[in-house]
């Protein structure tokens, strides 16, 4: 699990083009929206990419995104549920 | 008085204010990695500029540079400041990565955060953002910097609600990128700074062309 | 004063304004599913048929050697010249192209197995060659302006056209909107999650996103009270302004619109007859536009989109949308919100809930986009 949230943290600064955000500086359980990282509506939808095309995985309703990406440890969590880690 | 009152220019790996090239960098850097190094000279911190296209970025620049030492966004109220820019390419830069993330049908991942920059004033909404202000958009695409039909449009703003501007030709298309943006105020005030230049034709071609390159 | 002339609408609901009047006001539907070429699945869209723009192409001379959205344009622009009589060749008539994507699907080109695009340059995905070729057609005194300010280009176009009209710089302004299907945009609403697999439903509860549609929409803006004729209204005044917000999503408090009405809002006309809204039938775009036609006060004017009808025709729309308004004026008939049935908004307003006669002599046009622009006019009898 530990290696997956390390993977997805050098992902999410990416794809989210996080220039100034160091990887250290996400916590696995810190809120990815809202405060601390400033990410927005179109991040949200970039994170549903993310998982398509690094991960196989398809989200049907973007509204589940809200669970899913809460933090760095729901998110591998689901990826993980998937069976697709 | 119709005014400049400031203005920026970037080229050639290079930023001239007010027609002196203030920074440069080496000539052989991509059009990014130059952004990033004026960025890092502008000694701002925004971190929604690394989320902007390539279009955004340079718009974002120039205008900083421009209003730089000025007291244009304190003095003017900002629902009355316009935001009228220009280019030739409109966003094709961006509408080809777009594009490409499309063309293979087995590697198919169109991105939300690309296709938001593939139209030609969201430069206008990053600035719009950043600064807080509100007045009234244009984006015009025009083959080259249109001086007339810059300056006749600002004109009829004038003529309205509109008390400030900012004006400009902001274009990436390829290797080949340029942005030149100047501010414009309505104003009663008498300035006797030597840079103002009333706002006409002659006055923008001349601004356009003062810089001297250093390369 | 500045007044609205002749025009043409060219849509799935027909080839010329009044086949579109018709068709709206028999509440004809110009979304369906459709197959695309770029793909197995099914969209819900409003799209022109090949074989309809094949039936008019003996009207524009060497047919094959435009592309689609140039053929529709000229086909468009053509008409009005003939109402109107106009000389294109005039020094103090201008046109000016309202647009989003112009000949987006050239950009595809390499890749293109679209036959009809051999032998075109792949310049002309670039805004200014597309204009001047539309120049050289109709041999224009002035290359076209473009305007390319997302959704609002339209209605910001027709207001445009105002101001260069007033400041003296032209007699005549052509308004042209145009924007075709192509999968560039389609994929790109869809990364959005923006569009809707059935037919949309601007302000109505149950609203799940946009249909893209096409079409191109052309009026003459004019000083000439001898081209006034087609209406006798003229354009009282415009706006737009930014929510300096967010590039993607509206202001939740409607400011930048707000501020639009407030400035083009004039206390000597009290008989608006309705408000002709964006209504794109996202959740966020209709909940924004309730709340600021609820701010500015106009609790009690009847508000429709049209957009029930054609899809959303980005650069198009609010040139498509101002014709039709201009019709429904015409006609003294306020034209149903398509796809409305229950209330999906916050805000305090009236939406037009079926056809019906109603006697007026204005009405108010608004649109909004990414980029934070909103843009909005005010057109009355003379």
């Amino acid at each position: 699990m530990d290696a997956l949230i390390e993977k997805l943290k050098g992902q999410i600064i990416e794809q989210l083009n996080l220039a100034e955000v160091k990887p250290e500086e996400i916590k696995p359980d810190s809120p990815l929206f809202g405060e601390g990282l400033g990410l927005d509506s179109i991040d949200a939808l970039e994170l549903i990419v993310l998982l398509e095309k690094h991960y196989g995985i398809k989200i049907q309703d973007p509204k589940d995104g809200k669970t899913i990406f809460q933090s760095l440890r729901t998110m591998a969590e689901y990826i993980k549920s998937q069976g697709k880690s | 008085m119709k005014e400049i009152i400031s203005y920026a220019h970037i080229k050639h790996n290079q930023v001239s204010v007010n027609g002196e090239v203030v920074f440069q960098s080496n000539s052989s850097l991509t059009l990014i990695e130059f952004l990033s190094e004026a960025y890092k000279n502008l000694g701002a911190s925004y971190p929604k500029f690394h989320k902007m296209d390539a279009q955004c970025k340079l718009g974002f620049l120039c205008a900083e540079f421009a209003l730089k030492g000025t007291n244009f966004l304190t003095e003017n109220n900002l629902s009355k400041t316009a935001i009228v820019l220009s280019n030739c390419a409109s966003s094709l830069e961006t509408d080809r990565v777009h594009q490409h993330s499309i063309d293979d049908k087995s590697n198919y991942f169109p991105s939300p955060a690309v296709f938001v920059y593939t139209l030609p004033n969201i430069t206008i909404g990053e600035l719009a953002i950043k600064h807080k202000i509100t007045g009234e958009n244009a984006f015009f695409v025009s083959e080259q910097l249109d001086a007339d039909l810059l300056v006749n449009y600002t004109e009829t703003l004038f003529q309205g609600n509109t008390k400030a501007a900012i004006v400009g030709w902001v274009e990436v298309d390829g290797a080949n990128f340029e942005a030149f943006i100047f501010l414009t105020e309505n104003t009663e005030n008498i300035n006797k700074s030597s840079i103002f230049k009333p706002l006409n034709k002659t006055s923008v071609i001349t601004i356009y062309n003062q810089t001297i390159w250093t390369h | 004063m500045i007044f609205t002339s002749y025009n043409n609408i060219i849509s799935p609901l027909g080839f010329s304004t009044q086949e579109n009047y018709q068709a709206v006001s028999n509440s004809q539907v110009g979304v369906k599913k459709v197959k695309l070429p770029f793909s197995q699945d099914e969209f819900c869209v409003a799209k022109i048929s090949d074989d309809k723009i094949q039936g008019h192409l003996s009207q524009i001379k060497n047919a094959d050697t435009h592309t689609k959205l140039e053929q529709l344009s000229i086909l468009s622009i053509q008409d009005v010249l003939n109402q109107s009589g106009i000389n294109p060749k005039d020094s103090r008539t201008l046109l000016i192209y309202s647009t989003t994507k112009g000949n987006i699907d050239v950009l595809s080109f390499d890749s293109a197995q679209d036959d009809r695009y051999k032998g075109i340059d792949p310049k002309r995905v670039y805004l200014p060659v597309f204009a001047k070729h539309l120049q050289s057609y109709f041999q224009l005194a002035h290359t076209p302006i473009v305007l390319s300010n997302a959704c609002i280009s339209g209605i910001l176009a027709i207001i445009i056209a105002k101001r260069f009209i007033e400041q003296g710089t032209y007699d005549n302004v052509l308004v042209c909107g145009g924007d075709i299907l192509s999968e560039f945009t389609i994929s790109g609403f869809k990364s959005f999650n923006a569009l809707s697999n059935e037919p949309s439903k601007p302000f109505d509860g149950n609203r799940v996103g946009i249909n893209l549609g096409e079409a191109v929409s052309t009026i003459l803006i004019t000083n000439k009270k001898e081209l006034a004729t087609p209406y006798n209204t003229q354009i009282i005044s415009g706006a737009s302004a930014n929510d300096a917000n967010h590039i993607s999503g509206p202001s939740r408090t409607g400011d930048g619109l707000f501020q639009c009405l407030t400035q083009i809002l004039d206390k000597n006309t009290n008989d608006i007859g309705f408000i002709s809204a964006h209504g794109t039938a996202t959740p966020f775009n209709d909940e924004m536009e309730s709340i600021a036609f609820d701010r500015a006060g106009l609790n009690t004017i009847p508000v429709n989109s049209f957009k029930g009808y054609y899809g959303h025709t980005l650069g198009a729309a609010g040139v498509l949308e101002t014709v039709l308004s201009l019709e429904s004026m015409k006609y003294q008939r306020l034209i149903k919100s398509e796809g409305f049935e229950t209330k999906g908004f916050s805000g305090n307003i009236t939406m037009i809930e079926s056809h019906q006669d109603k006697s007026f002599t204005s009405f108010i046009k608004t649109a909004s986009g990414f980029g934070g622009c909103n843009a909005a006019a005010l057109f009355k009898k003379i």
